[in-house]
Parts: C-alpha cells; structure tokens; sequence
C-alpha cells in the first residue's frame, strides 16, 4: 500500500511518507527518501493487538501493538486499504498452524551439521554433571522416558537416589499434572537442593504415601538439615481456595519435618492486567510526572517484580545460608515455580550469571521443565487468557540485578532484550510448543534453528564490560539489600520503551567501555607481537615497512569515534508555544535478519493437542482474577496485605 | 541570554524608558526575544498589587513572554523535607511507594526546571533568538534556569573548569542568597522562612544530565556530592553569605580558604573527573519524559543503600577508562 504514513508515536506533527508491505511473515514499512529509505520491519509473531482507529480527514489510521512493546501507528489513506491491511494482520498475526510460523522459514545459510551443533550448545547433561549429579545423593532417572509419567516433564529427571519407580509414580498422580518432585538445583557444597513440583491433589484430606516418601526423599538427601522448606508461591488465599477443588498444599501434620511457607506472587492473570496497564501508562503522550508515577503504581507491576525476587531470595539464603533444601511449587509448577527457582539459582551460582550460564538456566528451568511457551506467548492462536508475561517478568528480574549488581553478570541488557525480543518472534524453535514432548513430535530440532547459537555467535555485543570472574562480585552468592529496598526496583525503560530512542541516553556505556577493553587487549597483543619480533631481530630480516603498515592500520581500526556526537540528538518537544521543533526521530524496528517470502512448504503434520489449557488457578475464575482493579471479586482481599505478607515470610 | 529580577510595574503600569532602551539595545534590526519568567501568569499578574509584575507587551514589543512556573520558597522546601522523609521510612511497602514519592514533588519539580531550562535554549540555538529570564527576585528559579540552560548549551560549562565558572558566575556572584537558602537542610524542624533547596535542584539536574549523557561532562556525581555538601556546611569560604556585598563586609577572601582552590589540587581533582568524558561540541538536549528523569539514589539513599558493588562498579569502569 502506497502512501501510507507512519506516525512518530510522540509527536504528531512529525510523520514518514512511505510504502507499507506485507510479507508472509513481516509487515515492512518502507520510507519514501531518495537517500535513506530507512524500513521498519515488524514480525506477524511480534504482533499482540491491531486497532483500527477512527477514519480522519488525513486517513484512516492503524495502531499495532507489539509482544517487544514496539508501537507502530500508520495511518493508510483508502479506507479500503485499511481495512483490507487490518483483516490480512489479524489472520497473519493468529496463526492456526505451527508451520506458519517464521523458524520453518528462516534460512541462516547453515549446513545440517551447523543446525545440529547449535542444538548441542545447551546439554543439560552437562549440567547436571556440573553440579556434581549423579552422586551420593542424587542420580538421573528414565521414568519418564516416553513421558508416560508425566508429559510436561522431560525425559531424563534427576531424583534423590532412594526413589523408586513406584515412589514416583505414586507421587505423580498425587501432583496436578502429574507434575512430581524433581531437581532443579543442587548445591555441591552443602548438599541442599531446590526441587520443583505442582500442588498436592490432597483437598482437605486426602494422603498420599509415595508423595509423603517422595519429600522425606529429598529430606534426607541433604544430611546437613533435619527439616525440608516446602514453599507455595501463591497467596495464601488462593491456595485454600484450591483445595475445595481437590488439590491445595502440604499439610505439615502429614509430611515428616517439613516447614510450610506460602510466598504470595499472583497469578497469571493478574499479572497480565499488571502489563496491560503498565503498557497504557507508557502510552500517555506527555504525562506529567505524577500521571506516570500513579499509573505505574496502579499498574502494580514493581511491586510484583519484587515479590518474585523476594522468593528468590527466600529461596537462596535457605540454601546458601541455613544449608536447608526446599520444595517449590505453585498451582501447575510451570510459571511461578520457573520463575523462582531461576531467580534463585541466578543467586546462588555464579556460574548461571555467564552467559553459557543463562542459556542453560532457561533450558532447564523453562524449556524442560515444561513452561507453556505456546500458551503463555502465543505462539498459535489460543486463549487469550493463557497469556501471560511470565518470562518477561524473570527477565525484568535479572535486569533489576544487573543494575544493583553491575559487575556480576558475563552479559549486558541487550542479552536479556534479544532474549525476550525471541520469545515472541517465533524465529528460533527453542521457545514453541508447551513440552519438551511437543517439541519432539514436531521435530523442532531438525526443522528449525536455535537461538543459543545464533547469540553465541554474536556474543561480542553482548558482553558486559564490567564483568571479571576473579571479581569478588561474581563469586559470591548474591545478596540483594531487603530492606528497605523499594526505591532499588526501577522502571525499565529500556525493555518497555526500548523503541522510543529519544527516552534513552545517545551513546552506550556499555558499548564504549566494550570498545576499550577490546583495544586494550588488541594493543596488549600486538605489544606482545612486537616484543617477540624485536627479540628475533638479530635472528631474521625485518621488513621495518611491513611492521610500520600493519601498526597504521591498526590504529585506524581501533581509533574509537566518539565522534558519534556528530549524530547531534534533536530536542523533543519541550513547549508548545514554539513553533515546528524537530522532534526525537521515529522509532525503528529491531530487525535481526533479512526477508524471506515463504516457498509454497507444504509439510503437514498434526498439531499437538492444544486443549490442555492452565488451571484457571483454584478452577474458581472469580477468586484467582484479583485484578489490582478489586472488581467484582470475592472475598476481596486488599492486594497489600498480600505483599505484606510476602514481606514478612521472605524475612 | 539574560536575567534580571521582575521589572516594577505595579498597579499603575509604569514605564522606564531606560529599561526598554536596555532590552531593545540587546536586539537586533527584526530580531525577536523571549521573556521566560519563572511565575505563572496570575501570579505575576498578582505581583503588580505589590509592586512588580511583568514587562507589558506594549511597551516591549519585540519581546514575547513565556510562562513558566518553577517551584520555590517554603513549598519546595516542604517538597525536599518529605522526600528525605519518604526515602527514610522503611515501613513503606512496595505498592506504596510510588505514590509516595509522587505526593513529594520533587521528581515533577526536577522536570519542570529541566524543561524550561531547555526551552531557553531551544530559544537561543534554535529560533537563534535572545532570551531574558526572570521570576520575581532574580535569585532563585532564575540562576536555576540560566545556569542549567548554559550547560545544556556551551559545553565549556561542561568541563571540570568551565562547571565551576559557571557556578561562581550564576550563583554565587549573581546573588543566590546561599547563607539564608542553605541553612538546615532537610532535617531540621526549624522550617526557616528563607530556606529553599533551589541549588540542590540545580545539582539534581544536572545529575540528570549526567545520566543521559554520560560521555558529555568531565565531572563526575563525586563533585555534585560534593557541591551540595558544602553549600550547607563547610571548610571553605565559597559559599558563605547571600552575596558579595555581604562577602566584601565580611571580608571572606581575606580570611577563608576558596573551595575551588582545595577542589583544583592535582591529587583531589581527579576524584572529581568523569572518566569517560570525551568533548561534545553540541548541545546536548535531555529527554524530559518520566522516564529518563530519576531519582537521584547517590544522594537521596547515600546512607541508605550500600554502595559497595556500585563503587566497585564505578571503579572498574575507571580502570578500563584508563586504561585506553
């Protein structure tokens, strides 16, 4: 479509003429200039919402809204045409089929055996070698082999090495989902251990023996404590309520030397109305500081980004300082359990905090243990109230770190945006379907790509120039200040205003010190170079013009242009009394690759079953959806009181 | 650019012919000004009944005037005390916090000043106009705006140098009465008439500043700390009295010692240098949106918060800065 302009999301006034094209798989907005012809490339995957707006006299204009928190506004002239874009986006962004989506497409011009390796880059075999499984205590079990005990888990567990097959099996049907106990981490030098299940399906009485033989299990897979922590990251609350439905929580009565403790993080939808709602203040157009202020509070979001990190941290001193080994789980143990036990071990292990590290946390706490991908991000079109921003909040989580802690992470914020820029985008397989069964069926391995290698390989830009691995920082277990702390959590707006350049600071601190430390090493090689040629002078023939060139060159190459200050940043609109200011220049999609029209590929497989939707919490919607709103819920409780109470069980 | 203090008006809407001769000598032939004065219309309306008021249009033709409110006096004191008291309270929780922060002010009245600050040089670099500033007494919000729009445009007030000229020229010998506006700080329950954190806010912009471009100034947040320090307490003689009439009577040169001369010292200055300044010619113009504009955690939570990883932060970055 010809003609179609695209609006600076702030400011009105300043608009780029151009072609608006439509792909298989983009939506391209291309700007009409003789030199520039700067593009926007949007990926259908990347699309959460479409709204067309009311026709103007200038057009008829179009918001879409992206999972990346990109905005685009266009406004299309025909409203033919408009109408025509609106209908081709809804169908394009919902797509019904897995082979719809861009990963089938996408060629990074590598050969089988470059697929394959990318694949191996992350073994969680490895990893658990790494922590010291198998040992004494713990070894890996295959009875999950065909996912028979439970098809959300993967197929190789790791368990206390008393537990049986029967155990396990018995423990599994007492475990929504059949989701039963297992290892997620496992401190070497304490033997305390973060295992990870679903709710017990106990009621308000109900026992199971093999559950209860499962948890002393892992009790006395830890001989330096005499008691297990076993913590329920829902309110308080909505776990009672799940127990009227059947399931509920341990009873300590009836499990030996367990000590209970609820860590109230909301659930699912709460947390995406918290979104929702953030997303809306970041879309006032010039909001006062108190509009941002409130709405940011209204929003509720900080306050449940530290709920989860106070679970992390509950978490981690239990295992690095009191040596004890705990349970985590929530309802269904795929959102919030991941969540917290990911933050934990970000904590605990320095190792998770390089970035081979963080790779292979999100394998293991996301990928194998069976996170709904699909449902929580959309891969396909589903339900909409399977969404929810889980991961993005676990990613918020580490960026929260990063700021307190800045020399102790091997990765910088642009590694966490790339990230979850992926999550959505549906270019790499890792992030579809719901289970590691799924993604087998599928084939996810052969047909597509993985994004741990294609980050590996361009792992220079995603370095943090800070990080040193001798640094005292790094090896340590992380410690957040608790309290007070509040003033600790930060709005990031590199995450949700990451498109809006004008807001963020011209030059990177990172990229610049990044620059130096590469030159700084490059200079001290080549001194070394020179040291051993100065030294073999006597031996051989210098060409003294040979040595004077390479040196030039070098410096030519390494010379660090601050001289990006000749981009002079441009003024946003500080008054409306001045007339025709130029304003900060409009945003621009962060595209990775290049486009692909999609071949005519018509591979066919079945779909895996999507039915298996979450446990609307208790099965009772009224009382989980305790929107920050309070409507029409029952009994109400005063959101507070629940962070109060997080407050008070963190310590 | 120029300030002044508000012309003297009153009810019966004076005229000085002098004063418009001084304003129309400083355009040119079609040129046109601004006049940025740091009231809202109705209360320089109001400032008539007492005597000042504003240059009518009439009798300033080639001047366009602009409002701006900047906050000042008791209620911005008021708006200092209750954001130390916020950022003290351990009791408040999470879903609490933001509003309280809010209710103090202070991150609103950071935005305004850095707002206005930039519309007089938006001004001055853009509509190449000339600008004059002013509020009522010329000491307050008026040094806020001048001082802050010269280092948004002139970056030799941006240099370790350049930043201390800059406050001795529009601060200290404009007249910005510091014994009176410094006197107890925050603390206190004194709550002194005169008492307004006007030059706080000023370093509080200019961290801002700092923070979205952090290449573009050679001082670092250690001098800021350190400015805001001595204005309220200190060894030397800088800051002392309201003015220099004050300081000559006083007679401060003979008998302090300068700060800037302890600050210039080969082996304290560079605690105060930023090590990844790099010269930046242009002007540099901030985002004042809510969220480029922060609360300053190295003051606010200065014995709060421990530094320990930010320090170690700051000075790896040092290293790698020097080592280029």
């Amino acid at each position: 479509v010809e003609n179609v302009r695209l609006l600076d999301r702030l400011s009105s006034r300043k608009a780029a003429l151009g072609t608006l094209y439509l792909t298989a798989t983009h939506v391209i907005f291309v700007e009409n200039g003789s030199e520039t012809r700067k593009e926007t490339w949007v990926l259908h995957s990347q699309i959460s919402s479409i709204e067309k707006q009311a026709t103007t006299a200038t057009g008829c204009p179009l918001l879409i809204r992206c999972k990346n928190f990109q905005v685009i506004q266009l406004v299309i002239p025909q409203e033919r045409d408009c109408h025509d874009v609106y209908i081709s986006l809804i169908r394009l962004a919902r797509p019904v089929k897995y082979e719809e989506l861009y990963c089938f497409s996408f060629n990074p011009k590598l050969d089988k055996e470059e697929r394959e390796q990318g694949w191996k880059l992350v073994d969680l075999n490895e990893e658990y070698n790494r922590m010291g499984i198998p040992n004494n205590y713990w070894q890996i079990s295959d009875v999950n082999r065909d996912y028979g005990v439970c098809d959300s888990y993967p197929t190789e567990v790791y368990l206390p090495k008393s537990v049986t097959a029967h155990i396990i099996v018995g423990s599994s049907k007492f475990r929504s989902r059949r989701r039963f106990p297992a290892l997620s981490y496992y401190c070497k030098d304490n033997n305390a251990s973060i295992c990870r299940s679903s709710q017990p399906l106990s009621g308000f009485s109900a026992r199971c023996l093999e559950d209860e033989q499962m948890l002393q299990a892992i009790r006395k897979a830890n001989p330096g404590s005499d008691f297990l922590y076993v913590v329920d990251t829902r309110p308080k609350l909505n776990a009672m309520a799940n127990r009227a439905a059947g399931k509920g929580y341990e009873n300590e009565d009836n499990y030996s030397n367990i000590k209970f403790q609820f860590i109230g993080i909301e659930n699912i939808h709460v947390m995406r109305n918290s979104l929702q709602k953030m997303l809306e203040v970041c879309e006032l157009k010039s909001p006062s500081m108190s509009d941002f202020l409130w709405g940011l509070e209204n929003s509720g979001w900080l306050k449940h980004i530290k709920a989860i990190m106070d679970a992390g941290i509950f978490i981690a001193k239990a295992v690095a300082e009191e040596g004890v080994s705990v349970l985590v789980h929530c309802s269904d143990g795929w959102d919030r359990t991941a969540q917290v036990c990911s933050v934990a071990s970000l904590l605990l292990d320095p190792y998770y905090r390089t970035m081979k590290g963080f790779m292979v946390l999100i394998e293991k706490d996301w990928v194998s243990f069976g996170h709904k991908f699909n449902h929580r991000y959309g891969n396909l079109d589903g339900d909409p109230k399977e969404i929810s921003p889980v991961i993005d909040q676990f990613i918020e989580c580490v960026w929260q770190l990063m700021e307190q802690f800045p020399c102790a992470f091997e990765f910088n914020e642009r590694f966490l945006i790339h990230i979850q820029h992926h999550v959505y985008s549906c270019q790499f397989g890792n992030f579809l379907c719901n289970s590691q069964k799924e993604r087998r069926e599928l084939k996810i391995q052969e047909r597509t790509y993985s994004l741990w290698a294609h980050l590996w390989k361009n792992r220079a830009d995603y370095l943090n120039p800070l990080y040193r691995s001798d640094h005292s920082q790094t090896q340590a277990t992380l410690r957040p200040q608790m309290a007070p702390c509040n003033f600790l959590y930060k709005f990031w707006s590199g995450m949700y205003n990451r498109f809006e350049k004008g807001l963020h600071p011209r030059q990177s601190v990172t990229d610049y010190l990044m620059a130096v430390k590469e030159e700084t090493q490059q200079l001290e090689e080549e001194l070394e170079v020179l040291g051993e040629r100065l030294a073999n002078l006597q031996k051989s023939k210098l060409n003294y013009n040979k040595v004077k060139s390479k040196q030039q060159d070098r410096s030519k190459q390494l010379g660090l242009s601050m001289s990006n200050n000749s981009l002079a940043n441009t003024p946003q609109e500080y008054s409306n009394d001045l007339k025709s200011f130029p304003s900060r220049t409009p945003s621009q999609g962060d595209e990775e690759d290049s486009a692909l029209i999609l071949t005519q590929d018509n591979l066919k497989s079945s779909d895996p079953d999507l039915s298996a939707n979450s446990d609307q919490e208790s099965g009772v919607e009224d009382l989980s959806c305790r929107s920050p709103s309070g409507g029409g819920c029952l009994p109400s409780e005063d959101s507070g009181k629940d962070s109060d109470e997080a407050a008070f069980l963190a310590v | 650019m120029l300030r002044s203090s508000q012309p003297l008006t009153g009810p019966n809407r004076k005229r000085c012919r002098e004063d418009e001769m001084l304003l129309g000598t400083v355009l040119d032939e079609g040129e046109r000004g601004f006049i940025i004065d740091t009231r809202s219309a109705q209360a320089a309306k109001q400032a008539r009944m007492t005597g000042g008021g504003t240059e009518p249009k009439s009798s300033y033709p080639h001047w366009r005037r602009l409002h701006r409110p900047l906050e000042r006096g008791r209620p911005l004191q008021e708006s200092f005390i209750k954001l130390v008291e916020a950022c003290n309270d351990a009791s408040i929780t999470m879903d609490r916090w933001l509003s309280r922060l809010e209710s103090c002010r202070w991150l609103s009245h950071v935005k305004a000043a850095l707002s206005t600050a930039c519309l007089a040089a938006q001004c001055m670099d853009r509509e190449e106009a000339s600008v004059l500033v002013h509020g009522a007494e010329g000491t307050d919000t008026t040094l806020l705006v001048t001082a802050l729009a010269q280092v948004i445009l002139d970056p030799s007030c941006r240099t370790l140098v350049g930043f201390q000229g800059l406050l001795e020229r529009e601060w200290i010998e404009a007249g910005h009465p510091f014994h009176l506006r410094c006197a107890r700080s925050a603390y206190s329950h004194a709550r002194l008439k005169q008492e307004a954190p006007l030059f706080l806010l000023f370093l509080d912009c200019v961290w801002q500043l700092s923070r979205q471009f952090p290449f573009s100034l050679e001082f670092s947040e250690c001098l800021l700390l350190t400015l805001f320090d001595n204005a309220y307490a200190s060894a030397y003689g800088t800051f002392l009295c309201n003015n220099e009439k004050e300081r000559c009577l006083c007679k401060v040169k003979e008998s302090t010692h300068s700060l800037w001369a302890w600050l210039n010292q080969p082996g304290e200055r560079k605690r105060y240098l930023n090590p990844l300044y790099s010269h930046n010619a242009l002007v540099i113009w901030p985002s004042v949106e809510p969220q480029s504009i922060q609360l300053w955690q190295g003051l606010f939570f200065r014995w709060i918060r421990p530094s320990q990883h930010l320090d170690e932060a700051w000075a790896e970055i040092q290293r790698l800065a020097e080592s280029n």
